[in-house]
């Protein structure tokens, strides 16, 4: 290894999450506030490993019910159906619309796995203050922080059809009680994203620890 | 500048300390450790960010007031707002998801639009707006709530699931969405906060001497 990284906080120096200015913090005060912007400054974003990991967690346990639960119901004269996220995508790709089944499984299945799995892999790897690839690491945190966003796709389609199908008889739409539980998993697994400190993927490269 | 009163960074992602350097325009630097972009050099950015942002105000009023399609089976007809189909799911006993679509695809935005507002133009005249680190605060917390482009393809998904058994006949809210989808990456791609922090610094100061 070469000499370490000069890093803000091994020097007392702290970047202002608001604003970005670096300014000298000094370590007996207990509370600093950044000069420009007057935010609350922090080495480390407090508490992020547990928060997250709360996050995390709470997003496995409502994954379930949003998968397993109804998401749509559609009814007509002629028929009636319920679908879950999965048999939704299903059915777009028997009736030939299979580009649109494909953008729905990347948002709605592909995207929230994705981030659930990637979010505990960080999680596991900082707390056992690995060396492995961080710029890798840090790579797909930006990723996930990316693409989180996209599965909220499905909760505006069927708000947007369970408004508009409302015909009496002929036709409804419904939105069924998985949507619930899906636009809480995405919520969630956008606060625990947001939650999670990349720094502390660094940080195991240092000598020192940092808190705060 | 000498080299000495150059600002120091720390990147937001490995905490790296560096010198910033001077950039060419429509440059970025990024970290040399972890590879984030550390800042930009926006040309232009304040007057590009307002004239987008303005525009996209305007656009936005278009696709909220105006229905995004209608359908129609045998004679009756049924369009749709985004407010109304916010409130139609407020009705089916859907609140909660209501709600999530009401803030994520209206206030969010709408709230975005009004704070680059409210922070660029007394900028552009040379006046530094009160209290401006806590609306700094608010776009910056904002950001990944506004969720216009992910609505934007919500809707072409819903219209393909509708052709399937229904005449559907596009909105004005529809072309205003596509609009304010790219007006909306146009202004966050010419905001640059760094810029904005420096130049409020500066008029602050020089508001503060005479």
């Amino acid at each position: 290894m070469t000499a370490p990284a000069p890093i803000a906080a091994s020097r007392g120096l702290c970047s202002c999450h608001v604003c970005q200015l670096v300014s000298r913090r000094d370590q007996r005060a207990q509370v600093a506030h950044c000069p420009r912007c007057g935010a609350r400054l922090h080495f480390r974003r407090p508490g992020s490993v547990q928060r997250c990991w709360a996050l995390i967690i709470a997003s496995y346990i409502l994954y379930i019910p949003a998968n397993a639960l109804v998401m749509m119901e559609t009814g007509s004269l002629i028929s009636y159906r319920k679908d879950t996220i999965v048999s939704g995508v299903v059915h777009l790709w028997r009736t030939g619309s299979w580009m649109i089944a494909v953008i729905v499984f990347v948002a709605s299945v592909a995207i929230p796995l994705l981030k659930l799995f990637s979010l505990t892999l960080l999680l596991i790897s900082v707390q056992r203050r690995s060396t492995w690839s961080p710029r890798q690491r840090t790579r797909l945190y930006r990723l996930v922080e990316a693409v989180g966003r996209w599965s909220m796709l499905d909760i505006y389609v069927v708000t947007l059809l369970a408004a508009l199908v409302q015909l009496g008889s002929m036709a409804t739409v419904k939105a069924g009680p998985a949507a619930v539980a899906f636009g809480a998993v995405v919520v969630l697994t956008m606060f625990a994203t947001m939650e999670f400190d990349p720094r502390l993927i660094w940080d195991p490269l240092q000598k020192e620890e940092f808190h705060d | 500048m000498t080299d000495h009163t150059r600002q120091l960074i720390a990147c937001h992602d490995c905490d790296l300390l560096q010198r910033d350097i001077q950039l060419n325009p429509g440059c970025y630097a990024s970290c040399p450790r972890c590879g984030a972009v550390l800042y930009r050099n926006a040309t232009d950015s304040v007057d590009r960010t307002l004239a987008y942002t303005l525009a996209a105000a305007m656009v936005f009023l278009g696709a909220n007031v105006f229905p995004i399609f209608s359908i129609e089976v045998q004679g009756d007809r049924s369009a749709i707002t985004l407010f109304g189909a916010v409130l139609s799911l407020w009705d089916q006993h859907m609140k909660s998801i209501s709600l999530l679509v009401f803030l994520t695809a209206m206030v969010a935005p709408a709230v975005e639009l009004i704070s680059i507002t409210y922070l660029l133009l007394p900028l552009k005249l040379g006046k530094v707006p009160p209290s401006y680190p806590l609306f700094m605060r608010v776009l910056q917390v904002l950001q990944p709530w506004g969720m216009v482009e992910v609505l934007m393809l919500g809707v072409l998904v819903s219209l393909v699931k509708l052709t399937n058994n229904f005449r559907v006949i596009p909105g004005m809210a529809l072309w205003s969405f596509a609009v304010l989808t790219l007006l909306l990456a146009a202004a966050a791609a010419s905001f640059n906060a760094r810029d904005v922090w420096a130049q409020l610094d500066a008029t602050w100061q020089g508001q503060a001497k005479p």
